[in-house]
């Protein structure tokens, strides 16, 4: 399998001088393509700085990120935009919509960002509403959806540019079991059938059950890893 | 324009009201004061520049086209030997009180002028003629004072410095920046209205003959008349203007309302769009996280601000021309020419975008990480 992100002696340091907080310390981590890979730890741990560093959305301290092979520690503010556009999907715990657009909107929007022409991009918005069953919620604004709907909206936005890495914040958190599951069914056959990495930061034990590796952190470090089997 | 700037725009809709009430009071309060200004600097000097006279000649230390003081009528004499001048004739400006024949009193600026060459007397007369003024004790007043001086039609009598007058003929767009309206009569007549002596006069005008230059001639004026002033007419179009508009204040303090409105738009639209913004903090953070560049958070803003500029400019401008037609009722004009009306357009897009810049700041230094806060 493709490694898609590679990480290396990472480190990630808040303040300076007495108060300097060590929030991860030497990290090694590979993620590969078709994998769902969860990462759990207790609060505080630093599981989701992790996740914000893949994502290009925090810059590490110190040692290397490589997303598809580029090294993305020490690129300039500017250049991250275009790196998370490029490669990543993001999905969060609180779905993150617009609640001014409707269901389409919200996923055309990432288009949109892209460049893709507005006619085009209500088009690829419908298709990717249809995979994920939300097909006839197209018109309705967020504030009329369930919260698994808002989750399957979040994940059809998060596919807009079709990206190879999903990155996913606690995305069950806020659901109940019926939908966490299917939220998990929707990332796991992401991953499984159409070849994304697909990376969760998760307190979820359901989440267990459909990641094929699952790596716990404690104190900013890795302390475990285990596959399916062992998990 | 983005999905998102019109959208979250109309979403709120108690916002979007509030956004354009500022933004409609601001352009409005802007349109009136420069309106008005511009109505300042129309009617101080409407007598100067619709009299069709080229050269002023004054007694020294002319303060303004309605503060002149007497100088001998026969300096005209000496006028008419400069080469270059066609015509001079004797003018006068000068305020007197008139009384109404309830006996009230209203101050009034008496304008003499010569009625064979025309000179500085009414551009446009609605009633009566020019003529009728030959007839003794004969004025003529404009038809928008009317009710001010109690004119109820033409022949009415009544007295300017206890001299009987009797209005002859009605003038339009005479206005006067004063409190006192103008009362045109011939120049004789004037003298005993002022309490001038025979030989006296406030002004000598000029009109220049073809191809005569007003520059070389006023020089050639101020070389034969030592004792006298020499006013092109657009000098004394300037001079009364930035007494009237500059000197007494009042022009400064229209332009200060106009430029309050434009202070208080800016404040009440900063705070909305602001608060619109911090509302939205969460959005551009989870803009930023999926891609977006800043470049994009400052389209969305600033479109918002344009597009609030925009309606509250449509609302505004019906408001303000609402108001102009009202005050043509009034004795304050208000002018709101087209140029003034787009430019004030240009202004409401300004105004915006100059109070959505904290917005803008704001937004482009979240945090993306922010997203991840449940």
């Amino acid at each position: 399998m493709k490694t898609v992100i590679e990480i290396r002696n990472l480190e990630k340091r808040y303040g300076s001088g007495a108060g300097q907080v060590r929030a991860l310390e030497d990290v090694n981590l590979d993620v590969q393509a078709g994998e769902v890979l969860a990462l759990m730890g207790p609060s505080g741990s630093g599981k989701t700085t992790l996740l914000s560093i893949m994502g290009c959305i925090l810059q590490a301290s110190g040692g290397s990120v490589k997303v598809n092979g580029r090294e993305v520690v020490g690129l300039r503010e500017s250049e991250l935009p275009r790196i998370r556009l490029t490669h990543f999907g993001f999905i969060f715990q609180s779905f993150n919509l617009f609640p001014a657009l409707t269901v389409r909107e919200n996923v055309a929007i990432a288009l949109e960002l892209r460049g893709t022409p507005r006619r085009e991009a209500r088009r690829v918005a419908d298709r990717l509403l249809a995979d994920v069953g939300l097909a006839d919620k197209a018109s309705r604004q967020p504030a009329d959806l369930s919260g698994g709907q808002k989750q399957r909206t979040a994940i059809a936005r998060a596919l807009a540019g079709d990206p190879q890495i999903v990155l996913a914040d606690e995305p069950t958190a806020a659901l109940d079991s019926v939908s966490g599951k299917t939220v998990m069914e929707i990332l796991s056959s992401l991953a499984h059938d159409r070849g994304r990495a697909v990376v969760i930061v998760t307190h979820d034990p359901r989440v267990l059950g459909f990641a094929d590796r699952v790596v716990r952190i404690a104190d900013g470090r890795i302390a475990d890893e285990a596959t399916e089997a062992a998990a | 324009m983005t999905m998102l700037a019109v959208k979250n725009l109309l979403h709120d809709k108690v916002r979007l009201v509030v956004t354009l009430t500022g933004v409609i009071f601001a352009l409005v309060l802007i349109a009136v004061q420069f309106g008005l200004f511009l109505g300042f600097l129309e009617t101080s000097s409407n007598i100067v520049e619709r009299s069709g006279v080229d050269l002023w000649v004054t007694a020294p230390g002319l303060p303004h086209v309605n503060g002149g003081s007497a100088q001998p009528e026969r300096r005209r004499y000496k006028v008419l030997e400069v080469p270059g001048v066609a015509k001079a004739e004797p003018y006068t400006l000068g305020f007197g009180n008139w009384k109404l024949p309830s006996g009230a009193k209203e101050s009034v600026q008496v304008v003499g002028y010569d009625l064979e060459s025309g000179m500085g007397g009414p551009a446009e007369l609605v009633a009566g003629s020019g003529n009728a003024l030959l007839a003794d004790d004969s004025v003529i007043v404009d038809e928008h004072y009317r009710n001010k001086l109690g004119v109820t039609a033409l022949g009415q009598t009544a007295e300017i410095n206890n001299v009987r007058a009797r209005v002859v003929g009605y003038t339009r767009g005479m206005l006067s920046f004063t409190t006192a309206p103008y009362v045109f009569t011939s120049f004789k007549h004037s003298q005993r209205y002022m309490n001038l002596d025979r030989d006296q006069t406030i002004f000598v005008v000029v009109k220049l003959a073809a191809g005569a230059d007003a520059q070389s001639v006023k020089r050639a004026l101020k070389a034969a008349l030592p004792d006298s002033e020499i006013f092109t007419n657009s000098e004394m179009a300037w001079k009364t203007k930035s007494y009237w508009v500059f000197s007494t204040g009042a022009g400064i303090t229209t332009l200060m309302g106009a430029a309050l409105g434009l202070l208080v738009g800016i404040v009440v639209v900063a705070q909305t769009i602001y608060a619109a913004t911090m509302d939205h903090l969460r959005e551009f953070g989870t803009l930023k996280a999926i891609g977006a560049t800043n470049r994009y958070l400052y389209r969305v803003i600033v479109e918002q601000a344009v597009l609030s500029a925009a309606l509250g400019y449509g609302v505004a401008i019906v408001v303000a021309m609402a108001v102009v037609n009202a005050a043509r009722n009034g004795d304050a004009l208000i002018l709101l020419p087209p140029r003034v009306a787009a430019g004030l357009f240009g202004l409401a897009v300004l105004m915006c975008i100059a109070a959505s810049v904290i917005s803008i700041r704001k937004a482009t230094r979240i945090d993306p990480a922010i997203v991840f806060r449940a």
